[in-house]
């Protein structure tokens, strides 16, 4: 069946897709690598040295948007799991309403929280009239609170999805299998159905943490615009919000980012080797 | 087979999108990119105008003039009129941005007052026509602000740890600068680097109590009750005072900026006749006018303002008097080192975590 697709040249048959690498992926990490490398009288690596006075935001970054990950595989790991023993059209209809919300605008879902979380919000707004509390109620917005549930709302689908992908492939007959041979229920989960599903795991994990340690759209709506993470950085660097546009600069941070990345994939990845057949893959 | 239709079908479909996209001009028509502030229009006027010269007009914002200044030198997209304030008029003209205009396709242009002419920014008008003016106010809340803490109309109440937490802050340095700069007595377009560090030190101190930055998002907060208190362009100012009644505003009398916004041609622009006719357009005497009651700005179209309602002619918020307008101070485009010490101030002042 499949073969069809596959007669012929190979090299011909990639041609969309190494096209694509080349023109989206490859030629900008290229224009990356230059801007960060160089500045007006060509090469330096003082660019990089951005980074060090920088720390402070890299570490707020990192730590939120690990937060937010932690946060997120907490959450995915029983939803996915329930998912992937439920009937056909349970998941049908559950992996639906997981994507329900990503058919609307990011943007417009990230303002829609801002009106639920303030002062004035719905969420205080009932805290007020039901539970008589007083003005201004809970501070739910503009802190770095908001920002991680900012992230936390907006991936968690993208780590929903691979877990519970991973996790329908583990066959109801490994499960019955392995308590045919007297293993608990404690066993099962814990060294057959959580190690089969790493694959999943590791890949959602890539994809929230990316998202969430590079955002600045969301620090900008949920966070008030008073704390700068790396994204918000970046941004300006490149925009010149402040004063300055300084393409160079901004290339650098992302630079270092993208290699922060690239190297925790890999250690990852290591991770993975074992359970590389059941599938899944990282990024 | 049904292989084969599919791709057919695809290939089809993109070509359509890539006529859809690449064509705008397939009717014989022109159109005329128009990049301008946000909330800074009456939007129907674009359709006059398109009614009036077959000119389509495709209308962005953007939030400052930073934001459209760089976009425009990343080359990411290319604009015929662009709107900014004063002090980047001449930081564009410096740089070589901007098309000197011809003013035979601008005959409105004779019913600018001659205030408005020659100013520092463009002093041989030759590449600006005024749009609107104005002053940056303090809007404050009256329904949670105490009458004792506005009766001195100070630049201090955006400091005031009583409302912590209910002040918005302009989200672009040199208005905020501005602000801390007026606040400690010295010029807006000071250049000595003790003076920007003291005013940073200013912002760093008034950051806990500061809700959010913000720019047009000012309007939500403030007119949604959120923020109380917030600095802001009066003609803005005023739109918000008109749709909630709790709202006021006042210029501080430690001094506020007083801005000059008018509209360029680019130099790169390929519809420099139709930019021209465009803005030609937005000088004719009633449709700035109805502009005006839009915007809430002050216009330097004398005939036009004739034509506004007696109560905006007296707007003293909109046309403020001498002794306001005295204590007012103009941008002038900042040297490459102050503009270097400013960004460098305000992303300490945005990574200062607590």
């Amino acid at each position: 069946m499949s073969k069809g697709i596959a007669v012929g040249n190979k090299k011909a048959n990639l041609f969309p897709f190494s096209s694509w690498m080349v023109v989206f992926v490859l030629v900008p990490i290229a224009l990356v690598v230059y801007y960060a490398l160089t500045d007006v009288d060509g090469f330096t690596l003082s660019n990089l040295r951005w980074i060090v006075t920088y720390g402070g935001t890299l570490w707020l970054s990192v730590k939120l948007a690990f937060i937010a990950t932690v946060i997120c595989l907490l959450l995915a790991y029983p939803i996915a799991y329930s998912m992937s023993r439920a009937g056909a059209r349970v998941q049908r209809n559950a992996t639906l309403f997981i994507m329900l919300p990503m058919w609307m605008n990011f943007l417009v879902r990230t303002y829609a929280w801002m009106t639920l979380l303030e002062d004035n919000g719905l969420i205080n707004s009932a805290l007020r009239a039901v539970f008589g509390m007083e003005f201004p109620g809970l501070h739910l917005i503009n802190n770095h609170g908001a920002i991680v549930l900012g992230m936390v709302y907006n991936y968690l689908p993208y780590m929903i999805l691979p877990i519970y992908t991973s996790l329908t492939k583990i066959g109801g007959s490994l499960i019955e299998a392995a308590r045919d041979l007297g293993a608990n229920g404690g066993q099962v989960l814990g060294r057959v159905i959580l190690p089969m599903s790493v694959p999943g795991i590791i890949s959602g994990i890539t994809m929230v943490f990316i998202p969430s340690i590079s955002t600045f759209i969301i620090s900008k709506i949920l966070g008030g615009g008073k704390d700068f993470l790396i994204g918000d950085l970046i941004e300006d660097y490149f925009l010149g919000n402040s004063g300055v546009v300084n393409y160079n600069i901004g290339a650098a941070l992302s630079l270092v980012i993208m290699v922060m990345i690239l190297a925790a994939t890999f250690i990852m990845n290591h991770f993975d080797k074992d359970a590389q057949t059941s599938g899944g893959g990282v990024i | 087979m049904k292989r084969k239709a599919l791709s057919v079908f695809l290939v089809l479909i993109a070509v359509v999108s890539l006529c859809a996209c690449g064509g705008g001009g397939q009717t014989g028509s022109t159109t005329l990119n128009v990049y301008n502030w946000g909330e800074y229009i009456d939007l129907s006027t674009l359709d006059e105008f398109t009614a009036r010269t077959g000119i389509n007009v495709n209308y962005t914002t953007y939030a400052s003039n930073e934001e459209m200044y760089s976009k425009i030198v990343s080359g990411a997209a290319s604009y015929d009129v662009i709107i900014p304030s004063e002090y980047m008029i001449s930081k564009m003209i410096d740089e070589d941005l901007l098309a000197e205009l011809n003013f035979d396709n601008i005959p409105n242009y004779q019913y600018i007052g001659e205030d408005y002419k020659g100013q520092d920014y463009d002093p041989d008008n030759k590449y600006s026509v005024p749009y609107t003016w104005g002053t940056v106010v303090i809007v404050y809340n009256t329904k949670y602000v105490d009458e004792a803490d506005v009766e001195d109309e100070s630049i201090e109440l955006l400091w005031n740890e009583k409302y912590a937490g209910k002040i918005l802050m302009f989200d672009n340095p040199r208005d905020a600068f501005a602000l801390a700069h007026a606040k400690l007595g010295h010029s807006m377009n000071t250049q000595d680097p003790a003076y920007w560090e003291a005013a940073a030190e200013e912002l760093i101190r008034q950051k806990p109590l500061v809700q959010a930055y913000v720019m047009d998002q000012v309007f939500d907060k403030m007119l949604g009750e959120e923020a109380w208190i917030a600095p802001y362009y009066a003609g803005d100012a005023i739109t918000m005072m008109d749709e909630n009644e709790d709202l006021a505003a006042y210029v501080p009398v430690e001094g506020a900026n007083r801005f000059f916004d008018a509209m360029c041609v680019l130099k790169n622009s390929r519809h420099k006749a139709e930019a021209e006719a465009f803005i030609n357009f937005m000088c004719d005497t009633e449709i700035a006018a109805q502009n005006a009651e839009e915007v809430c700005y002050a216009i330097p179209q004398v005939e036009s303002f004739k034509l506004l309602d007696e109560e905006t002619q007296n707007d003293t918020m909109v046309y403020p008097p001498k002794e306001v307008l005295d204590r007012c101070e103009v941008f002038v485009n900042l040297p490459a080192e102050t503009l270097e010490l400013q960004s460098r101030l305000w992303i300490k002042l945005k990574t200062s975590y607590r």
